[in-house]
């Protein structure tokens, strides 16, 4: 049904179509339109559901824990504060192997409080053992959540998926949306090591250094397996339902000399970007990351590339364009832009490919690089 | 198997036969939280998960692949206990399943570390049982203090003393007004019984505190761990009592205690832990004992 929705909403409504049997939240902004509209969906009816209205994130993810090995599909959101409250039991449940699908509304991290689009709220996360998917637009987070679950869910993955969203830009502006009936698209919840008191089983006991590292294993062995199946499930998407996504978005990159990487929000404001370099005479390209956990392979080569870091990691550098040189060799022009929602405009990224230096930083608004 | 549910118990051997630990756990001699999850497990029964957080349990049920446990185990991070159980719980009232979630925690644990999502939860209404089995300090981790800790007692990090009273966990957990709430001793398993069997009868959140006496923490031959549980009830230090609804009942071996207490120093001269008490801090105690005993025996008279 073609409607128009915000970002939340649209999680929300896709929520409400995966029917999770548990939903554990705590609201914080820009998060809480989502979880209001679950609340809503479940008082009315409309999602037949066990809501949790939990005192802290901490107990959120500890709910959703006990709620996904009790042999449910679960769900909870959150942002900045929140998730980083929930870091221990963020790990807790890709450690024990638990299907949970959140969504997240990236937001800047205090102090000073900011309550406007970061990502370091969720690349602190990264070595979690979550995968995660970062969106541009409404639709997408409405297609991204539904399908978290069919990834999350697969019994070659088992692991936790973080849907991101960028707060306010993305969560709170409205686009149109189509929601699916979805059918079977999703399978019912089947967790193979769910509590069975029949079969009565520790779970996470001491385990010995003999030991430990074979689970740690198994969790990257998941990982790499999980490239194939989100490619198996945005295919079927696609197939179903008309929409394909793949681990990045590429606009106008076939015969660009130099590519803007970026993502979230900034990922489709660098497509209009391009457009005015085109007519500049500048061959440039975007390319949205779309998955960052795990992270996809990237052919950059023989192109010039421009990453735009909305985050940042002190004593080192922008966290999107170090993994790039780290995984593709390239030198990048990394511009650490958008911390704590500072305005940036396709003009700037424009701008940036215009004055872009390889291998240098720029802080926009600090250096005068542009 | 059996049917427990049918079967009256008046004594210890009427309790099942069905052992849900086994033999060759990892806990220390004398040690009475396993003595009392044995007792806890033979009343719950087979239908029934545990949730345990970083506490003497999680060493206690072995190192994997082995387990001691015959029942399901979700070990769970310090904190998390409550807030987990009470997860798990909705995910089973979602499938129709009766199980029963119980958690089974340390002191640290509850009053420290998990007082919040214990908080959250009884305030939710969460269907699950709660034991805190309580021996005063941080005992996995080498004897540290823990807000119930005691007046006066020694540990590794209050090597002087403690030198204020223990948390009233029992009162914060009154505050929630949960259906059923009550203490038990490790040295009286068939009262211990017959709260777990009346709890787990009961649906909304449950609590049990256990006084679990510690040799190797409280510095007492490990022989003497069910002398020094009979001690702290007969000397009013730990009262034994039930509060259904609202309602408190104290237990037998408490309303004689409290009648005609044994003397504090039987209890104190037995445990390293209070070697070299000063005499003001003994009176203190003796001060705080005597007032428990008067708050509880008013609230069951109807007085308060």
């Amino acid at each position: 049904m073609l409607t128009i929705a915000t970002g939340n909403r649209a999680v929300a409504e896709a929520v409400k179509a995966a029917k999770p049997a548990v939903i554990a939240a705590y609201p914080i902004t820009p998060q809480t339109e989502i979880v209001e509209q679950i609340a809503e969906y479940v008082t009315s009816g409309d999602l037949e559901s066990h809501y949790i209205p939990v005192e802290s994130e901490h107990s959120a993810m500890a709910a959703c824990i006990g709620a996904s090995v009790g042999g449910v599909r679960t769900f909870t959101a959150t942002s900045s504060h929140g998730l980083l409250y929930m870091h221990e039991m963020i790990h807790w449940a890709a450690g024990g192997r638990l299907p949970i699908v959140m969504a997240n509304v990236n937001r800047a991290l205090g102090p000073g409080w900011n309550t406007w689009a970061e990502h370091t709220d969720a690349f602190s996360q990264r070595d979690t053992g979550w995968l995660q998917v970062y969106v541009g637009t409404v639709q997408e987070a409405y297609d991204a959540t539904l399908m978290a679950f069919r990834i999350a869910e697969d019994e070659r993955v088992l692991l936790p998926v973080m849907v991101n969203l960028d707060g306010f830009s993305l969560s709170h502006i409205t686009q149109s949306l189509e929601t699916e009936e979805i059918g079977d698209f999703l399978p019912p919840y089947h967790l193979p090591h769910a509590i069975d008191t029949e079969k009565p089983r520790g779970y996470g006991p001491m385990t010995g250094p003999d030991n430990y590292y074979r689970f740690r294993w198994d969790i990257e062995r998941s990982m790499r397996d999980a490239r194939e199946v989100i490619t198996e499930v945005e295919r079927e998407f696609a197939d179903r339902f008309g929409r394909s996504y793949g681990p990045t978005e590429e606009y106008r990159c076939e015969d660009a000399d130099v590519v803007v990487i970026a993502l979230g929000t900034f990922g489709k404001e660098a497509e209009v970007a391009v457009d005015r370099l085109r007519d500049e005479g500048i061959r440039a390209g975007s390319m949205r990351l779309r998955w960052f956990r795990p992270f996809p392979h990237l052919d950059l080569s023989g192109r010039e590339v421009v990453v735009i870091d909305r985050d940042y990691s002190f004593g080192f550098g922008g966290v999107v364009a170090n993994s790039i040189r780290a995984k593709t060799g390239i030198e990048p022009y990394s511009v650490i832009a958008g911390l704590g929602g500072q305005e940036v405009t396709y003009n700037d990224i424009a701008d940036f490919v215009r004055g872009r230096r390889p291998g240098e930083e720029t802080w926009f608004g600090v250096n005068n690089h542009v | 198997m059996t049917d427990i549910s049918r079967r009256s118990v008046t004594n210890l051997s009427a309790i099942p036969k069905e052992e849900y630990i086994y033999k060759c756990t990892s806990a220390c001699a004398g040690c009475s939280s396993s003595l009392c999850l044995r007792y806890v497990l033979k009343a719950a029964g087979p239908d029934s998960v545990l949730v345990v957080p970083a506490c003497c349990t999680s060493v206690i049920q072995g190192i994997y692949p082995a387990t001691a446990m015959n029942v399901p185990v979700y070990n769970v991070a310090f904190a998390a206990a409550a807030a987990c159980a009470s997860g798990m719980s909705e995910a089973f009232a979602a499938t129709g399943r009766d199980t029963n979630v119980i958690v089974y925690a340390g002191d640290g644990g509850t009053v420290d570390i998990g007082i919040q999502s214990l908080s959250g939860a009884f305030e939710r209404g969460a269907n699950f049982l709660y034991i805190c089995y309580d021996n005063e300090a941080y005992g996995n981790t080498g004897m540290q203090r823990s807000g119930s800790t005691p007046l006066g007692a020694r540990t590794t990090t209050t090597p002087g003393g403690k030198p204020t009273a223990k948390k009233d966990l029992d009162r914060i957990v009154q505050a929630h007004n949960p259906p059923y709430m009550a203490t038990a001793c490790s040295a009286y398993p068939l009262d211990l019984y017959k709260k777990v069997r009346k709890a787990l009868s009961i649906k909304g959140p449950k609590f049990i505190h256990i006084l679990a006496p510690c040799p190797p923490g409280w510095r007492y031959p490990t022989e003497k761990t069910v002398e020094m549980g009979k001690l702290a009830v007969k000397t009013g230090m730990w009262v034994l009592y039930e509060r259904e609804f609202g309602k408190l009942t104290i237990n037998g071996p408490s309303k004689a205690a409290m009648r005609k207490p044994e003397p504090l120093e039987d209890y104190i001269r037995g445990q390293g832990r209070f070697k070299n008490l000063s005499p003001e801090t003994l009176d203190l105690m003796r001060q705080q004992v005597e007032q428990n005993i008067q708050r509880l025996a008013r609230e069951e008279e109807g007085i308060c």
